[in-house]
């Protein structure tokens, strides 16, 4: 028997506001337990929720670069649950009206492209967290309560867990050239639960439903699913039936453990929140979000390839993450030439930061350094020996090239006027080289580069002394 | 002291004579309220700083007309650092952290916050009965309700312990105490006054107002605590207008429409016979009386006990013993912590509201209940805003009945409800309604209901001024107080 699978995601994007979306608490990751929280985290009575405008603009924002519809006419509703991490007993959330619908993004699979649908997004309030400790006591921090939230409702268009897994790179990629989100895994900044059902071949229903949840990473995600993929095949071959369950991916063993049987739906009673009032989302509002939003990575990629002369792959590399594409834009903007640029990016600069394990912001070097440096080379300044140099010094120490250059008598010497009496000098002192040069040992023109090299401190111009040099034994 | 006999006018003057200060007027205050405290029991916490905050006010000189002037203050207000309990067990510790607008108003104005009323707990009564901190009894008969939720603030002002306090009303726990103790009570506009700071029992009806024996008090009081509210969204951004200054009891050419719905079936004919004079009075001002007919008022009742339980049992979620109020002990996992703290914690009125909310909202029933109510709701704000296109002002009886015997009704829920029909339509529509004393029937209070177009408290005030200066009844002296002096 073959199966089908059917994969459906909800993403969970944290949205990089300075403030909480219901609350004037300040979202900062990393603080101390409870620093980050007011009144109004911490549910008591008599506090009322006030929205943070910026908060639904940079979730307009993804909605856009999601291809969504954008709801004109819309409010907040309240999910009831208790938890001892939401004080409030009730999450704000959008269930009736959210704030986009019908999207889509464009993902390749072995050289095909595919659409896969957004069914919803919607903006809410993350709740805070609980933590056990090993004196029987929990402890609730609210310092992430409150924080805004935007989650990605995929439509179940997914058959593999390839396909989820690049659904999840491009929607990365694209949430993160918006600039609303971090979108990092490790902090928890962007957060997947998955449905995955099969069905044999053929089938015209769907089979039962398992949620998958815990996936620290995108890797974790096609792992899990895989797993799941192959478990509840063997269920249904062994003539098994499948539970609707919630389960979670276990990393150590790479497989997913029982949590819990659901039993019908959860009933969260959701109604609209009568603390705010319903609201209207301008159609000229949306307009100047649209005009304001950074030019996506597909667009930028394109612009690499066609303007810039970048080739397709590295032109990718470039655009893999919004930082590096940034750092690329603003060097060109230096006046270096874009190809070279591009081979410093993938080549020494990623080796240093694969070497250190760190990103690109995190260290010294700046666009503007790189360009220069650059040019540097072009222009005959530098050798590409001295430029090794210059980088490390550049990248680890935030130097400026050209003056630390000069000052650290590293230009390159190209004038003929004063490379060629010494040239001249040399072949003066080594007749016995011109010799072996006129029997046709080449290694004779190694030797006399290498005098004048060391001569000059290794500060002449190749190009021009060879030049030179090859002239002149030309003309003995 | 005894507040009977003065208006916020004359002890503004006594105070900005220098007759008297802040310290002094709040001395006295206290001691009038220990001495009716006795029979009356309308305040669960005295402020043990008022008199330190009357001596600032001194200090820092006798300013705005309640400048040095005590109030009390319903206690489902939160005030920072006297404790707040809405009456209720599940609070019965709770110290707030921060003081709601009104009262940051108040301070501002120069009031002195002399203590916390009594109330249903959680607002959520008509008798003061559901309180988790005793009755509070009516000066006009000791033996019956102050009504409620508000009771305590009503029975504070009737007996004289206050010249004013503040209340809240969700479906007519201002007016129906109001009326039950022969004092003038307002519910502004919804979003007239900011919610910051009141504990909630049902968010698209809740508005804080005020009570005092006569009109000019709460039109004072009014102007200084409405306006708008950064920390509440559903706050109108409408200017205050000065309500006392500009009072008039001019009615020529007004016009009043009574619908028939309001005269109940069981509605007291004594009651009917006290708001019908009333009536009268004002045709006499040069007002006309019309009868106009609201058919979806029969089903208001209904409409309110969904929306405001559905709401209510959301609100009152957070009361889980985790972060403050009553937590119960000996638990042993964290479903214990939540059922046994709110068990143990709410009372049982509380409890069938919560229940019957979380039945409205739930998956099955969603539709046919809160979503129908809701609805409903809409089609009766049409109606009243319709009638109020033609007419100043909506009248009728604030209650059906005089203030009934304490235990009467505390075991009929449905009776007890019966008991806001005539007040809830005002909060369903959001208008902005008061309860006016309208004469006595068998000895007890009856209140009139005046109903205004949104936003029109100006209006109120006038119509209740109107009757109040030529009924005169500021000057009764409730029954149970008579012989005390």
């Amino acid at each position: 028997m073959n199966f089908e699978t059917t994969i459906g995601l909800e993403v969970h994007v944290e949205l990089k506001t300075k403030s909480k979306m219901f609350s004037p608490s300040p979202v900062a990751y990393g603080a101390e337990s409870n620093i980050n929280t007011n009144v109004i985290d911490f549910g008591f009575p008599g506090t009322l929720p006030t929205v943070n405008k910026e908060g639904y603009r940079l979730g307009v924002m993804v909605a856009l670069a999601l291809n969504a519809q954008i709801e004109n006419h819309t409010h907040f509703d309240r999910k009831n649950y208790f938890y001892p991490d939401n004080p409030k007993a009730y999450q704000l959330t959008q269930s009736d009206k959210p704030l986009g619908h019908d999207g889509y993004i464009e993902i390749e699979v072995d050289g095909k492209k595919k659409r896969i649908g957004i069914a919803e997004l919607h903006v809410e309030e993350d709740a805070g967290k609980n933590t056990h400790g090993n004196n029987g006591y929990s402890y609730v921090d609210l310092n992430r309560q409150g924080t805004p939230l935007i989650e990605i409702v995929s439509k179940a268009d997914m058959h593999s867990p390839e396909e989820a897994y690049q659904y999840l790179e491009k929607l990365r990629q694209i949430v993160q050239f918006t600039g609303a989100s971090d979108v990092k895994m490790e902090e928890g900044s962007m957060r997947v639960d998955t449905n995955i059902s099969i069905t044999p071949v053929g089938s015209d229903t769907y089979g039962t439903k398992v949620e998958l949840k815990n996936l620290n990473s995108f890797n974790y995600v096609k792992l899990g699913l895989a797993y799941e993929e192959k478990r509840q095949a063997a269920v249904l071959k062994n003539g098994g039936k499948i539970e609707q369950e919630t389960r979670r991916f276990d990393e150590k063993s790479g497989e997913t453990v029982l949590m819990r049987v659901k039993s019908g739906a959860d009933d969260y009673r959701y109604f609209p929140e009568p603390d705010l009032p319903d609201f209207e989302i301008k159609p000229e509002w949306v307009e100047e979000i649209k005009a304001s939003l950074p030019e996506p990575a597909q667009e930028r990629r394109e612009r690499y390839i066609n303007e810039l002369g970048i080739p397709e792959y590295d032109a990718g590399v470039l655009t893999d993450t919004k930082e590096m594409s940034d750092f690329f834009d603003e060097a060109v903007s230096f006046g270096a030439n874009p190809k070279l640029i591009s081979n410093w990016l993938m080549g020494e600069v990623n080796a240093y930061l694969n070497e250190k394990k760190i990103g690109l912001l995190d260290t010294k070097l700046t666009p503007e350094h790189l360009s220069t440096m650059i040019k540097l080379i072009s222009d005959g300044t530098i050798s590409s020996k001295i430029a090794k140099k210059v980088f490390q010094e550049t990248i680890s120490n935030g130097t400026e090239p050209e003056g630390w250059v000069k000052e650290k008598g590293m230009v390159q010497e190209s004038d003929p006027a004063v490379l060629k009496p010494m040239i001249m000098d040399i072949l003066d002192n080594n007749q016995q080289s011109i010799d072996d040069f006129k029997n046709g040992k080449d290694r004779a023109v190694g030797f006399l580069v290498g005098q004048i090299m060391k001569q000059t401190h290794g500060q002449a111009n190749p190009k021009v002394v060879n030049k030179i040099l090859m002239a002149e034994l030309n003309n003995r | 002291m005894n507040y009977l006999n003065e208006t916020i006018d004359s002890l503004h003057k006594k105070l900005a004579d220098k007759e008297l200060t802040s310290k002094e007027l709040t001395d006295q205050t206290l001691n009038g309220m220990k001495d009716k405290e006795k029979d009356i029991s309308a305040f669960i916490t005295v402020n043990d700083d008022a008199v330190k905050d009357a001596e600032k006010v001194d200090n820092d000189g006798i300013k705005g007309s309640l400048s040095g002037i005590p109030i009390a203050i319903k206690d489902n207000i939160v005030s920072n650092g006297i404790k707040t309990t809405a009456a209720s067990k599940i609070l019965y510790n709770f110290m707030p952290v921060y003081s709601a607008t009104v009262l940051e108003k108040l301070e501002a104005a120069g009031a002195i916050n002399i203590g916390k009323t009594n109330m249903d707990e959680f607002a959520m009564g008509s008798s003061t009965e559901t309180s988790y901190f005793g009755d509070t009894h009516n000066p006009w008969n000791l033996d019956t309700v102050p009504g409620g939720s508000s009771g305590g603030s009503a029975a504070a002002v009737a007996s004289g312990e206050v010249i004013a306090a503040l209340g809240t009303d969700t479906g007519g726990s201002i007016r129906q105490p109001a009326s039950f103790n022969g004092i003038f009570g307002i519910k502004p506009t919804y979003g007239r006054v900011s919610r910051w700071g009141v504990i909630a029992f049902a968010s698209s009806l809740d508005q804080v107002g005020v009570m005092s024996k006569r009109v000019e008090d709460s039109a004072t009081v009014l102007s200084a605590i409405a306006g708008h509210d950064e920390h509440d969204s559903t706050s109108s951004e409408k200017e205050v207008p000065d309500y006392r200054a500009n009072l008039s009891k001019d009615m020529t050419g007004v016009r009043i429409a009574v619908p028939k719905e309001f005269w109940h079936e069981g509605t007291n004919p004594e009651v009917i016979a006290q708001v019908n004079k009333a009536l009268e009075t004002y045709k006499k001002l040069g007002a006309t009386v019309d009868e106009v007919s609201l058919p979806a008022l029969k089903h208001a009742v209904e409409v309110y006990y969904v929306l405001a339980s559905s709401e209510a049992s959301s609100n009152l979620q957070r009361y889980d013993g985790v972060r403050y109020g009553f937590r119960a002990k000996d638990v042993k996992n964290i479903k214990d912590l939540f059922v046994n703290s709110r068990s143990e914690g709410f009372g049982t009125e509380v409890k069938r509201r919560i229940m019957l909310g979380t039945f409205a909202l739930s998956a099955g029933a969603y539709d046919a209940y809160f979503k129908k109510a809701a609805q409903v709701r809409t089609l009766f704000i049409e109606e009243m805003n319709k009638v109020l296109e033609d007419h100043d002002f909506i009248m009728g009886p604030s209650t059906t009945s005089t203030a009934f015997k304490i235990g009467d009704k505390i075991d009929d829920p449905l009776a007890m409800y019966m008991n806001d029909i005539l007040t809830i339509p005002a909060n369903l529509a959001g208008l902005p309604a008061a309860s006016v004393p309208a004469g006595l029937a068998d000895g007890m209070p009856v209140g009139l209901q005046i109903m205004a177009r949104p936003f029109n408290e100006q209006a109120i005030f006038n119509a209740a001024y109107a009757l109040q200066e030529e009924n005169k009844f500021y000057e009764q002296i409730p029954t149970a107080l008579k012989g005390e002096d």
